[in-house]
């Protein structure tokens, strides 16, 4: 490490671009790896959450006011546009489940524009991988529940009116995409979104540092460039951070609706 | 060549699909509180004013609809029975008419009846008084028959000059008899009819003579 930085103070003025070690953060305090800025992402997300819709249905009426409103919006949205349009009526249930997952997830997004946060906590892969458990776990259950073990795994594997000789290529395939495929693009869609999108913002923001700071003169002007697309940047990455909360819980919800429906 | 391995380990990119166990631990326990606080504190809340929505917009709409009907029926209840009422006061007015008819129709029968009853009454006392009168009549004649024979013959009777004034003295003692009959007799008809049978007695006890 050393020889490093003695290398790099040598050679003056060498761009480091940003990298998979700019997604590592080291604990707060010298504290354990439970402290790091992640984590501290993790739960301030969850409690603004919490906080923001306890005041929304604090004191819920007939005629809400804007809080309730916005609350009540977010709700109704995952409740009848996601659920409502997946699963239907017997998808209540899991409506405080995908609801809380929309939340989490664009919250967690978002805070890598939040200016201070400025750090995508989903681009962490613990948090997108247990969620895409969870969702798992959801989905093969009530599977389970309605048809069976067996006759889950027959209607996922075996969907009626097809030749038999298709069966031999298709029940693997099927199985292989529901059972082991779902989760793991569940949490890399997300993942690697998040982190994708981090690293260009970083890209920007840090080169367009470097022109400024180290070069100097014309090149320093031109720093304005990559500041400006890191503006806009920013823009398309608050688009990107709901739509793949809106993806990760949309997709939840047509793998339930998937295993409650009869047939495949 | 140590060096070199951990400086080279030490400038390796972590690699970003090496999940951190830490943060797989705080995001489960962060999301699960999470969940748990929404869904027992905020979500019910959210179900509970939807419903109450629903309830004042779709059940005012149902019971605007309930009532219209009510009305509906109720005005179908009151022509009903005005309907009824009519036909009751027309099949009055029709039983009236003929209580009336019938009423009348007893009353004439009744008047006619006592018109009858009294005809009937008149004719037998008429009957009585004519038979009362004829035996009356029978005693009387013999004995005026008797006297006028005796003063016609009594008398000498020279012309008719004379013949009339016998008669006539003859008829004016008889009427002067029948006044006398009548003051004596305690009904006006009857001392009437008396008078007229006692003269028309006379004119046949005359013709007779």
């Amino acid at each position: 490490m050393h020889l490093v930085n003695v290398a790099q103070a040598a050679q003056g003025t060498q761009f480091e671009a940003p990298g998979p070690g700019d997604f590592e953060f080291a604990p707060f305090l010298g504290g354990s790896a439970f402290l790091t800025k992640p984590t501290l992402i993790i739960v301030l997300g969850s409690l603004a959450i919490a906080v923001l819709f306890w005041l929304a249905a604090r004191r819920a009426s007939l005629v809400p006011d804007k809080g309730q409103f916005i609350g009540e919006s977010v709700y109704g949205f995952v409740r009848d546009t996601i659920v409502g349009d997946t699963i239907g009526r017997e998808g209540r249930a899991f409506v405080p489940y995908l609801t809380t997952l929309f939340c989490f997830i664009a919250v967690l997004n978002l805070s890598g524009i939040i200016p201070v946060l400025q750090f995508p906590a989903t681009s962490k892969i613990g948090v997108p991988l247990f969620l895409a458990l969870v969702s798992w776990v959801i989905f093969n259950y009530v599977g389970i529940r309605r048809h069976g073990f067996l006759g889950y795994f027959k209607a996922m594997m075996f969907p009626p009116g097809l030749p038999k000789l298709i069966y031999v290529l298709l029940a693997p395939l099927e199985f292989f995409s529901t059972v082991i495929i779902r989760p793991i693009t569940l949490t890399l869609r997300l993942t690697l979104n998040m982190f994708a999108g981090h690293l260009v913002l970083l890209v920007c923001i840090l080169g367009g540092e470097f022109l400024l700071v180290e070069k100097g003169g014309v090149l320093a002007a031109l720093s304005i460039v990559p500041f400006g697309f890191s503006i806009v940047l920013t823009f398309f990455e608050a688009f990107v951070q709901v739509l793949q909360a809106y993806v990760f819980v949309l997709l939840s919800a047509l793998y339930i609706a998937g295993a409650l429906a009869d047939e495949h | 060549m140590q060096t070199l391995a951990t400086v080279l380990a030490a400038e390796g990119a972590p690699n970003p699909l090496l999940p951190h166990v830490s943060e797989i631990i705080v995001g489960a326990v962060a999301f699960t509180l999470l969940l748990l606080f929404l869904k027992s504190k905020v979500f019910p809340v959210f179900e509970r004013v939807y419903a109450e929505r629903h309830d004042a917009i779709e059940g005012g709409m149902e019971r605007a609809k309930r009532l219209e009907e009510e009305a509906k029926q109720t005005l179908e209840q009151y022509r009903e029975q005005l309907a009824e009422a009519r036909h009751e006061a027309a099949r009055l007015r029709e039983e009236a008419r003929e209580q009336g008819a019938v009423i009348i129709a007893e009353m004439r029968e009744q008047a006619q009846a006592e018109a009858r009853r009294l005809t009937a009454a008149a004719h037998q006392q008429i009957e009585a008084d004519k038979a009362a009168a004829l035996a009356q009549l029978r005693i009387h004649v013999g004995t005026l028959a008797t006297e006028l024979a005796s003063r016609i013959v009594g008398e000498v009777l020279q012309d008719d000059e004379r013949q009339r004034a016998v008669v006539d003295r003859f008829l004016d003692g008889l009427e002067a008899e029948a006044t006398a009959a009548a003051a004596a007799g305690s009904a006006t008809v009857g001392a009437a009819g008396e008078a007229s049978t006692s003269r028309g007695g006379a004119g046949r006890g005359a013709g007779g003579s």
